[in-house]
């Protein structure tokens, strides 16, 4: 890994991110804003399923249960306490993770498949029953975030916190995926008794993957929250889940960048496809078959995702090779 | 007593509708078992062919049965078209990507279907009505007397057709052991070809049968059939046959015994109830109640 290489890869994408915000139109700059929250929960899923190898159907509940969280907490007692609210709701989130952790330690990929599926559609069915009690059937109102008692321009705001915490929780994961608890991940993926005869604990291992997991995925649907300005269950249902195995997938499992580019791709390509499609009757038609076309496609010629088609190729050309892997 | 009565009846509706999650189940066993893909397309596969039963039955207006038999064969030719194209090129990814070519087809179903027969829930006439006959206070309504024959019916000869015939006998050794199976002259891309139509076609018998219990048809009516024959077919063991009836008919039953019980909260959690007893049954059998034990780590 050449050091300064990177460093010159991290002040590229801070550079450009800093930019963007004065370049675009606000409605844009809301829409990256959401995209970053999407790159942190794909960041999250990865390294549960793409490092760690355990697949994972419910994440939308750890979105759904991020949001909450961090919603009621700055609907309650102000958005001053959004600083607060933002950790604390990837701490309790990530506690929730641990839910999941115990029946991984004994079920195979589908098993799992079905046990976090379980436990997404569980966590909607509370929430929502928790709303009938709250009496907040259109969701939590939350506020933007504020400075004692100066509240802060939005949608701007929003995004540089976003981008400031996905690039921060961004180095973690660039860490621990280079540090001893990645290479447990991996050895675990790849043979569970291999890895527990070089002394690696099983259970331990798992903890953290669904630990961390969750936390990044409650903090981007905390995130997600303050940036819409609203928590509601049913926006975190299914669908979501399965946007979010779609986007490591496609942008490639087991890799950061591959998370990166995924989750912008995918919760870009319906506004951009808005741009060309004028006409609402053939939109959903033009969207449904060009989004489960590209997704047929890729796993065709791409199998290793996106980021995985991009570091192959780059393998005829050496000084690209070197950018793209640092290596 | 009174209570008692209840139960039973809304246990007899579970076995009718344990019997079509059955059915799903099957399908996505039999696919997933010869070509290791979950699929997820089932719902949407089932979608399609449930339409087009219902442009038969209501445009063309041809007999029930008569529309039962396009159905089943538009979702078997589907089912080819999808393993030839979407599948079969992609044999060189990993399997857990594969999960995702079939939510893309998915969603390519989905779109065309919405493009054609629009989004709103058209309504469904259902030929047989009222009940076929009652004991004291049960009833059996002609229609759970009919889903739980064809049922019975398809499954039986659907085991039947692996057990005794040529090509049944090439998928079982084709699930067992694809290279072994290659070897023994069996051209294991035509029998997983013909795993997905047949596959499809299951569900398409329930799709045709289920969708008058849930009032009409729209694109997405199948989604929450499919998640629970998958839940079936987990809990059953995913790899077992068997399993996945046994586990349809469990899912069925319990389902509608919560919905029976009177207390409000627990029929409005049934599904989260339902999901948290699978959960717990994985844990203490992590490979399904007929599933077949792996060695660990495999």
């Amino acid at each position: 890994m050449n050091l300064a290489r990177e460093r010159t890869r991290w002040l590229i994408g801070i550079s450009i991110l800093g930019v963007l915000p004065f370049v675009l139109p606000g409605y844009w700059t809301y829409q990256l804003s959401l995209a970053g929250a999407s790159v942190l929960a794909a960041l999250g899923l990865n390294l549960l399923t793409g490092y760690a190898g355990q697949i994972s159907l419910g994440h939308a509940g750890f979105l759904a249960i991020g949001s909450y969280v961090a919603g009621l907490l700055t609907s309650s007692f102000g958005g001053s306490w959004f600083w607060i609210a933002l950790p604390l709701a990837g701490v309790i989130t990530g506690l929730t993770g641990l839910v999941l952790f115990i029946p991984a330690l004994r079920l195979g990929t589908i098993y799992l498949a079905i046990a976090t599926l379980g436990f997404g559609a569980a966590v909607t069915q509370v929430l929502l029953k928790l709303s009938e009690v709250t009496h907040t059937y259109e969701g939590i109102k939350v506020p933007g975030p504020a400075i004692g008692e100066i509240s802060l321009n939005r949608d701007l705001t929003m995004y540089f916190i976003t981008a400031g915490v996905v690039l921060a929780l961004l180095w973690i994961a660039r860490n621990v995926v280079h540090a001893k608890l990645g290479r447990a991940f991996i050895a675990i993926r790849d043979k569970e008794i291999a890895a527990e005869a070089m002394g690696i604990s099983l259970p331990q291992t798992k903890a953290y993957a669904f630990l961390i997991s969750a936390f990044y995925t409650g903090i981007a649907g905390a995130l997600h929250a303050h940036i819409v300005g609203i928590a509601q269950a049913e926006v975190f249902n299914l669908g979501t889940s399965i946007q979010l195995f779609s986007m490591i997938v496609l942008g490639g499992l087991a890799s950061l960048p591959g998370s990166i580019l995924g989750a912008l791709f995918l919760s870009l390509l319906p506004e951009l496809l808005k741009l060309l499609v004028a006409s609402q009757q053939y939109y959903n038609v033009i969207y449904g078959v060009l989004y489960g076309g590209l997704l047929v496609l890729v796993i065709i010629f791409m199998p290793y995702g996106i980021w995985g088609y991009l570091v192959r190729t780059s393998f005829k050309f050496p000084k690209a090779r070197k950018f793209l892997t640092g290596a | 007593m009174e209570n008692l009565w209840l139960y039973l009846q809304f246990a007899i509706n579970g076995i009718a509708n344990g019997c079509l999650y059955a059915l799903m189940a099957l399908g996505m066993v039999l696919i997933f078992k010869t070509t290791d893909v979950v699929n997820f397309a089932q719902a949407d596969m089932t979608m399609l062919s449930t339409f087009v039963a219902y442009t038969a039955l209501t445009s063309w207006k041809w007999p029930f049965a008569g529309a039962l038999v396009a159905a089943i064969i538009a979702a078997f030719i589907v089912g080819l078209i999808v393993e030839r194209f979407a599948l079969r090129p992609a044999q060189n990814a990993p399997v857990i990507s594969l999960l995702i070519t079939t939510l893309g087809v998915a969603l390519i179903i989905n779109a065309v279907a919405g493009g054609i027969w629009g989004y709103q829930t058209l309504p469904f006439e259902y030929p047989l009505k009222g009940r076929l006959f009652s004991i004291g206070n049960l009833s059996f309504t002609k229609h759970n007397a009919l889903t739980v024959v064809v049922a019975l019916v398809l499954s039986l000869g659907f085991f039947a057709f692996l057990k005794f015939t040529k090509i049944g006998i090439a998928m079982r050794a084709t699930a067992q052991n694809k290279l072994a199976a290659r070897l023994m002259g069996i051209n294991v891309d035509r029998i997983s070809m013909l795993c997905w139509g047949i596959g499809a076609a299951i569900g398409a018998v329930a799709g045709v049968i289920i969708t008058p219990t849930i009032t009409g048809i729209n694109l997405n009516v199948m989604v929450s059939v499919m998640l629970k024959g998958f839940a079936a077919a987990v809990l059953g063991g995913f790899t077992s046959l068997p399993g996945a009836l046994v586990g349809g008919l469990l899912i069925g039953v319990i389902e509608n015994l919560f919905i029976a019980i009177p207390v409000d909260w627990v029929g409005q959690f049934r599904e989260t109830f339902v999901f948290a007893l699978i959960i717990l049954i994985l844990t203490v059998r992590p490979h399904g109640l007929l599933g077949e034990t792996a060695h660990r780590g495999t």
